[in-house]
């Protein structure tokens, strides 16, 4: 008795996974419904919704880009600041150095992928704990980002249609009462892509099976250092994208800017179910936990909740998030 | 059936146990067990790996809860909730593997959690924490400083510090598991002075060993079971072999043991002058298409670490291996997979499986590469029919392909791990205590699957605690102790003394590798 082909990798999930996939989704359809009461003017609008699907854009690609490093059982400080280092980049390669777009889009990422080679690199040979070479990596990564700009922002202004890759809306140029941002569609581009990635490849299987069990994995012959640092390195191309993203959306590369994106991504990845002792996860949960994080902020803030307020609900909820897969999981 | 109990004493027993039955997902481990344990005896517990002896010591150590049965203490029926409840009612258990902190004292690991203080409790009392934990160890006249690290200690003393910790719970039942284990002969009569004086002050001993000398000289009674039941309870001077009948019942057969002719065959693997530290001495072997080899020796010989260097697990250094004659260089198991080599770690959960994955996910994994489309994407369809191919063949029994290997009993876990080598087509393959906590069944298939291997041709390298185990498998006997092959025995002359006897010749006048014995 085995599951068909047919069967799609969406039910290939245990039932626990599923579960917390509907719980995850149940909660965030909660709070609308919550939010809609609470607000029957102002939330439920048109320009509300496409504002928080906007501004969920560039933490939710981040948290995507973290699942992958958080299944293998490990953990990413760097991705906020090696957003920005990726946006700045995108602004050295097209600003300074005057390049055309797609090269400059296809060097910010390569600089991504890069910068997740040097971690995992530092991570397999060097053997330094994921935690702290990243924790190397943001700090580095934020000084390097600072010293190329001279702390001050670059600007895209002469860069013709950059600020259509975030802004733009192909939708909206078809349907013009529904102007979705090209944002909205690249995150839910990178989710399809990586839930493809993740579900389907080998790069995929060796995530979850170096999560699960890493030794297992070596003693079955396979490059576990080779692969973990391809994993980080694409998680870092994936950084990339939000780079250009929040680059695009400002239009302008802040260097100052990306710290504190890395624990809002991993609030994300842990809110969708992911567990942060590896071997499980979804691209799908990350998804909806990023959404869930900022319909909360939306919710709030139109409530006009304070700021402070807002971060300590923020707080609770990842904590009972957490509490409740802990309790799925002690069933099972 | 307990030809004993008319003898036994009016009171009521420390603990009886009546009618224990416990199962886990796939395998009943215990079956309506009786067993009864008195004051000032050593109760001793026999029976093969799988018998369930482990099961029910840690149900009495509140490790597992009894699915139903009942458990009396001095005749009171008790539920043991918790290991801190079996604690409180002085029950206490010495597990194989030592439960301390390396870095802490002797006296710290002895009263973690229970530090006296002083200062209205503000501070510990280091002082008094010595002086009680000298007050142990002199009760058990051992002479060992309470302020040593116990990282500092050979796995003996630290076993020691183990029991006087049980003591200090009041113990008046204390259960140990395979004490001997590790322990050199010194050491070992270090032990039994203390067990004696523990049984003189009336505490009950439970005492589970695989050492017949052993328990005929320290035990009272002897308990054995199988199959997770209780075969019967006999006094402890009952002859040898009939106990062992007793133990192995019914597939311990060595008629029909076959061992075919290999001696013209290839040499497969070829070891020579193999160094590791301490723990590896020179060791040299080969091992012919269509052989089974057994490496016997007590835990800790060296056994699974030749096995693991070997295979590139852990770095050598010096030795040279030749697979079919050519010298190939291991520095990973990617390197020894490459050579055609299969590692069946003796620790499934550990080194073997990727638990929380699936039996097709584990089944492909060293195989994964021939498994995708494009260099990249996952053939699912392959993968399923490769998977599929193999639970049939291994008979694995699982409700379906995507369950988690977690969920799988003992010995479908084994049969994934052995799949998983044989899709890759490995030619070379090390068991390494291939049937550890499989049930009796399952072993058998088991055993049936290695012949069948060696007889398509391949080379295979068996690694055992199980001495009758060693004996049924090999076609030849290798014998470590302490880091170097003592002896070779082929396996028609093998028997269990004469590779004990070789397990246990320690720094020997350093017989050559291939020595016959007798």
């Amino acid at each position: 008795m085995t599951q068909t082909t047919a069967s799609s990798w969406l039910t290939r999930l245990s039932g626990g996974q599923a579960k917390q996939m509907l719980l995850a989704f149940a909660s965030l359809i909660a709070l609308l419904l919550v939010f809609t009461l609470l607000n029957p003017d102002a939330f439920m609008t048109k320009d509300n919704i496409i504002g928080i699907l906007q501004s969920t854009t560039v933490i939710g690609v981040l948290a995507i880009a973290s699942t992958f490093i958080i299944i293998t059982s490990g953990i990413d400080l760097s991705v906020g600041v090696l957003m920005t280092f990726c946006a700045v980049m995108a602004g050295v390669f097209m600003v300074n150095l005057g390049l055309p777009m797609p090269l400059g889009i296809v060097g910010a990422l390569l600089m991504g992928a890069l910068s997740g080679t040097t971690a995992g690199l530092a991570i397999t040979k060097l053997k330094v704990p994921p935690f702290i070479a990243t924790l190397g990596m943001m700090m580095l990564l934020k000084g390097a980002s600072l010293i190329i700009t001279n702390t001050r922002p670059i600007y895209f202004s002469d860069v013709e249609g950059f600020d259509q890759i975030a802004l733009g809306s192909l939708i909206g140029d078809l349907i013009p009462s529904l102007s979705i941002p090209n944002g909205v569609l690249i995150l839910f581009l990178v989710a399809a892509v990586c839930a493809l990635v993740l579900n389907k490849t080998a790069l995929g299987r060796y995530t979850f099976a170096l999560g699960s069990n890493e030794e297992a994995v070596r003693l079955s012959g396979v490059n576990v250092d080779r692969w973990k640092v391809i994993i980080y390195a694409f998680s870092g191309g994936i950084c990339g994208i939000a780079g250009l993203l929040i680059a695009s959306r400002l239009n302008s590369a802040q260097p100052a800017l990306g710290q504190g994106y890395e624990l809002d991504a991993i609030a994300a990845v842990v809110i969708g179910g992911t567990s942060l002792s590896g071997g499980v996860g979804t691209i799908l949960g990350t998804l909806i936990g990023a959404f869930i994080m900022s319909v909360l902020i939306n919710g709030l803030r139109i409530m006009s909740v304070a700021q402070e307020w807002q971060m300590v609900l923020t707080g609770l909820i990842i904590i009972l998030a957490v509490y409740t897969d802990n309790l799925r999981r002690r069933k099972t | 059936m307990d030809s004993l109990s008319s003898q036994g004493p009016a009171v009521a027993p420390l603990i009886s146990v009546q009618n224990l039955s416990k199962s886990f997902p796939g395998v009943k481990a215990l079956d309506r067990v009786r067993f009864d344990l008195r004051a000032g005896e050593v109760h001793a517990l026999m029976g093969e790996n799988g018998a369930g002896k482990s099961t029910l010591m840690k149900i009495l150590a509140g490790v597992y809860r009894k699915d139903s049965g009942e458990v009396r203490l001095d005749g009171e029926p008790v539920e043991i909730q918790s290991p801190a409840h079996a604690q409180s009612l002085a029950i206490g258990i010495i597990h194989q593997e030592l439960h301390l902190m390396a870095h802490l004292t002797a006296a710290q690991n002895i009263f973690l959690g229970r530090e006296p203080r002083k200062a209205a409790g503000l501070l510990l009392d280091e002082d008094q924490l010595n002086r009680d934990t000298q007050a142990l160890f002199d009760r058990l006249h051992l002479v060992l400083a309470p302020t040593t690290p116990v990282g500092e200690l050979t796995v003996a003393r630290q076993q020691m510090v183990e029991i006087a910790k049980a003591l200090s719970f009041k113990t008046r039942v204390l259960i140990m598991d395979e004490p001997t284990a590790a322990l050199n002969n010194a050491e070992i009569e270090e032990l039994f002075r203390i067990i004696r004086k523990l049984k003189s002050e009336g505490v009950g001993i439970v005492y589970i060993s695989h050492k017949m000398d052993e328990i005929q000289r320290i035990a009272d009674r002897v308990t054995v079971m199988r199959d997770g039941t209780t075969i019967d309870t006999v006094p402890a001077d009952t002859p040898m072999p009939q106990v062992i009948a007793m133990m192995v019942g019914r597939y311990l057969e060595h008629a029909d043991k076959h061992i075919p002719d290999t001696s013209a065959n290839e040499v497969l693997l070829e070891v020579r002058g193999l160094n590791r530290g301490r723990t590896i001495r020179d060791v040299s072997f080969s091992v012919r298409r269509g052989e089974i080899v057994g490496f016997a020796g007590l835990m800790g010989a060296g056994r699974t670490e030749v096995a693991r260097a070997v295979f590139g697990a852990d770095p050598l250094d010096a030795g040279e291996i030749l697979v079919r004659g050519q010298r190939v260089r291991i520095g990973s198991p990617q390197d020894a997979v490459r050579a055609g080599m299969g590692y069946l770690s003796e620790d499934r959960k550990h080194f073997g499986l990727a638990t929380g994955m699936d039996v097709e996910s584990n089944i492909t994994l060293p195989s994964l590469k021939r498994w995708l489309k494009w260099g990249v994407f996952l053939n699912r369809a392959a993968i399923h029919q490769v998977s599929q191919q193999m639970v049939d063949k291994l008979r694995i029994k699982t409700p379906s392909l995507t369950q988690t290997a977690r969920l799988l009993s003992g010995g479908n876990q084994q049969k994934v791990v052995i799949a998983k080598w044989l899709v890759q087509d490995c030619e070379i393959l090390f068991f390494d205590e291939p049937t550890r906590g499989i049930d009796v069944g399952a072993k058998s298939e088991i055993y049936k699957l290695l012949i069948d291997l060696a007889a398509q041709g391949r080379a295979i390298v068996v690694i055992s605690s199980e001495l009758p185990e060693v004996l049924q498998l090999s076609h030849r006997v290798l014998v470590m102790c302490e880091g170097r092959i003592t002896g070779e025995v082929p396996g028609h002359q093998a028997t269990q003394e004469n590779l004990m006897a070789l397990a246990t010749r320690r720094e020997s006048a350093t017989a050559p590798a291939s020595a016959a014995v007798h």
